[in-house]
């Protein structure tokens, strides 16, 4: 499924990029992030980290093992969108870090069920309870895919380097 | 005629009226569901004193059924009793739909319904649940080979019989299994006896032949087949017979705990001063569900009726739903003890009985897993040729 | 258990093996050709992992525990984010102040009751996926990611140490993640004890002057828990059950 979710957003970024020479307006649109960039670049957490992140989550859960770098509460250091009014969003609202991607690759993600989407200090009101949306497909989707593409350019190839 | 033709149901307007209120009771489950997975088990009855509800009362209780749905066929693969041979199909059926309800509705109660495929994929194996899981679903691909042996053109012959024995003997290891659920909980005064699996047989037999005289007589009557009185009488009496046997093992079962000091309150509760748990044990299940079916079959009077068996059916389907929720529920509403020769308190009920009043969503989801049960035998009869064409008792007789 | 824990995926890059994933410290990538990253990286051994070395448990001295304090339960309510709604029948119940009284004396005492740590949990025999476990260093914890919510776990525990998730929550702490239709109980602050610390109600506990609560190895014979538990008498909750819970009780 990520695979394919990369490959046909590889190849149209391609061509976007061919053909306009710009960004591609399919991607999703991605909150910019603070804080150091990933030295495995982005390309491979973008790949790997679903993994990465159940089995760091094994460590600490069965193991004690709280020295881990794949952990949502890491995520969120840097990782945190905020809305119109400068507010730090939750799993709940659409431009959540890790929405811009889930709901364009039509992915439900499992996590903020039980984990918190923000950073702790945030205040999450309770009517972002029970915030799994729905998978949505086209429409409005569709033109912030597209605002993305432009703007984002051709997506990191993993046979690029970092 | 002298052989037993199999034939589908025709699909009457009477047939439709039945699916679709089934139907919608299916689909009232299904919206609880949602209702239940949205807002969490806040909607129900259940709470942290009693975690398993009016829902695990019907899913036990079609589960139980659904093994001893299954005696008929056994009764005439295994024991070779001839007038049970036609109805061997339609047994088989219902039992597999039975296990389907119930089952339904124990995963559709989980917390966390979308993770079945965890259920079905991680297992720990010295969790009854987790062997229960591979009971359950050996069951019903057993059953299933078993019914391919007893229909399929040209099946040989010669493999129904190891498949009825091999069906009857996991569905007695499926009941041990479910009945182990209870019995192997060293916690609960009410639980932790070896005795709960011999007694949950019992019910699955007594219960599931009822549930099958039921089936039976409707699809008889919906499909407007004859269905003979004596062949009736014979399965009313073997019914009675399982009725006893039951109330001998519940019997043992709070003798055993009598006796011992430590279960003397448990015993007290459940037996005298324990409210709706009494009155559902002692009137529910021992009377209604046992006493007065025994009494009906047996008395001269009352022993040829026609209604007989159908009654005296109903009689213990509805005891056997009255000692479930003994069973499960007061088994946890009576209090744990915490340290020896001490009475606790607490802000979250300690030393207290527990309260526990079912609400509608539990109700709703409870019926849905009957409906299940009952729409997938209808559709069985309806689609496949289970159902003999005739059953009267002239017919059987002639067959010897 | 883990399913996914060691699980090669596809012809990608190999991050089955666990060192490898320990993507934190100095990790550099370099790619060698489309799918295939090497990763090399300068991290130090795993330190502070849960040990089979280490038994955590509590001494709770019912006679130091004033009836009237719930400092405890309160700190723990705080600490991992599970404050109630009103209701104490479907409320998380993490730790709860029982009061014992003795049937042929009268006595009463007054001591909170939490998950027991067992040493053989039923809990965790009962669980049909293995989410309920044991930790090497004898903490009893739910992996929330495959409980699936039935419940058999709080049919199984003799203390109702256990409780199940009602309602949709918000404003989880990072370090105790909860979430509706999971089940979830004490976990001895499992984050402090990996980080060196004791837990929030032992501290809570001292706070207040009462010092009713000590927190320890009960492996280690020089530990203060394991030197009280050695000199003075203490007992444990359904001593019938012989569950050696890592939470004994003195004074009774």
């Amino acid at each position: 499924m990520r695979w394919l979710v990369l490959i046909v957003g590889l190849s149209l970024a391609w061509a976007g990029a061919l053909a306009a020479g710009d960004r591609s307006p399919l991607w999703p649109d991605i909150p910019a992030a603070t804080g150091a960039p990933h030295p495995e670049g982005n390309a491979y957490w973008r790949a790997n980290h679903m993994d990465l992140m159940r089995h760091d989550r094994n460590l600490t859960v069965h193991e004690g093992d709280r020295k881990i770098a794949a952990s949502l509460k890491q995520c969120f250091d840097c990782h945190t969108a905020r809305d119109d009014r400068g507010q730090v969003v939750t799993y709940a609202d659409k431009g959540h870090f890790c929405r811009s991607c889930h709901d364009y690759a039509a992915v439900r993600v499992d996590c903020f069920s039980c984990h918190r989407s923000t950073p702790e200090g945030v205040d999450e009101t309770a009517a972002q309870a029970n915030a799994l949306p729905p998978v949505r497909l086209g429409g409005g989707e569709a033109g912030s895919i597209l605002a993305w593409l432009k703007r984002a350019g051709p997506a990191p190839r993993p046979e690029g380097g970092q | 005629m002298d052989r037993t033709i199999y034939r589908e149901i025709k699909a009457t307007p009477q047939v439709w009226q039945v699916a679709f209120l089934l139907g919608a009771m299916i689909v009232a489950a299904l919206a609880t569901v949602v209702y239940v997975e949205h807002h969490g088990h806040i909607v129900t009855g259940m709470t942290n004193q009693i975690v398993w509800g009016l829902p695990h009362v019907f899913a036990i209780f079609l589960i139980v059924a659904a093994s001893g749905a299954l005696n008929v066929a056994s009764m005439a693969s295994v024991f070779g009793k001839d007038h049970a041979k036609p109805l061997a199909r339609l047994s088989g059926v219902l039992a597999i739909a039975l296990l389907a309800g119930g089952l339904a509705v124990l995963v559709l109660d989980l917390g966390r319904p979308d993770r079945l495929l965890v259920a079905m994929t991680t297992y720990n194996f010295s969790s009854i649940f987790a062997w229960n899981v591979i009971l359950y679903t050996g069951f019903m691909a057993i059953v299933a080979v078993y019914l391919f042996t007893q229909m399929a053109r040209g099946a040989p012959a010669l493999f129904v019989g190891p498949m009825g024995m091999l069906a009857f003997l996991w569905r007695l290891a499926l009941t041990t299994g479910t009945g182990s659920i209870f019995g192997w909980l060293v916690a609960r005064p009410g639980y932790d006896a070896a005795i709960m699996a011999p007694l949950f047989i019992a019910m699955s037999f007594s219960l599931g032949l009822a549930v099958f005289i039921l089936v039976l007589s409707a699809l008889c009557r919906l499909g407007d087949r004859p269905l003979g009185g004596l062949l009736m009488q014979k399965f009313a009496r073997l019914l009675a017979i399982f009725a006893a046997v039951v109330l001998y093992f519940t019997a043992i079962q709070h003798l055993t705990s009598l006796y011992a000091a430590e279960h003397a309150g448990f015993e007290r509760f459940i037996l005298a001063t324990g409210g709706i748990y009494t009155w559902l044990f002692w009137v529910g299940q021992v009377g209604l569900g046992g006493a007065l079916p025994m009494l009906l079959i047996w008395h001269p009077s009352t022993a040829r009726a026609p209604s007989t068996p159908i009654l005296a059916s109903l009689l213990v389907v509805l005891g056997g739903l009255a000692q479930l929720y003994v069973i499960v529920i007061g088994g946890q509403a009576y209090p744990m003890p915490l340290f020896p020769g001490h009475v606790v308190f607490s802000g979250f009920g300690d030393g207290t009985v527990a309260a526990y009043a079912p609400r509608w969503p539990e109700l709703a989801l409870g019926l849905g897993g009957v409906a299940v049960a009952l729409l997938a035998t209808g559709l069985g009869a309806k689609v496949l040729r289970i159902l003999p064409t005739n059953l009267s008792d002239a017919n059987l007789g002639s067959r010897g | 258990m883990s399913c996914g824990k060691s699980r090669l995926r596809g012809k990608g890059a190999d991050i089955s093996r666990r060192d490898f994933l320990r993507s934190g410290a100095a990790v550099a990538s370099a790619t060698l050709a489309p799918g295939v990253t090497l990763i090399a990286f300068g991290g130090s051994p795993a330190e502070a992992r849960a040990s089979a070395g280490n038994r955590w448990g509590l001494l709770i001295d019912a006679n130091r525990c004033d009836a009237g304090c719930s400092a405890c339960v309160t700190a723990c309510a705080d600490e991992n984010g599970w404050a109630g709604n009103g209701d104490p029948a479907t409320d998380a119940q993490w730790i709860r102040k029982v009061t014992l009284r003795n049937t042929t004396t009268g006595h009463e005492t007054s001591m909170p009751v939490m998950c027991q740590h067992c040493a053989e949990p039923p809990c965790v025999d009962v669980c049909p996926t293995g989410a309920s476990f044991k930790r090497a260093d004898g903490i009893v914890l739910v992996d929330k990611h495959i409980c699936i919510g039935c419940r058999y776990c709080m049919m199984a525990c003799p203390f109702k140490a256990r409780s199940f998730v009602h309602e949709p929550v918000v404003n989880q702490k990072t370090h105790a993640p909860r979430g509706q239709g999971t089940v979830e109980s004490c976990t001895l602050c499992v984050h402090r004890v990996d980080a060196g610390g004791t837990p929030a109600c032992v501290e809570a506990c001292a706070a207040t002057g009462h010092g009713a609560i000590i927190f320890g190895d009960l492996k280690d014979p020089e530990s203060e828990i394991s030197r009280r538990l050695a000199e003075y008498p203490s007992a444990a909750l359904r001593p019938d059950l012989d569950l050696n819970p890592g939470v004994r009780y003195s004074n009774l």
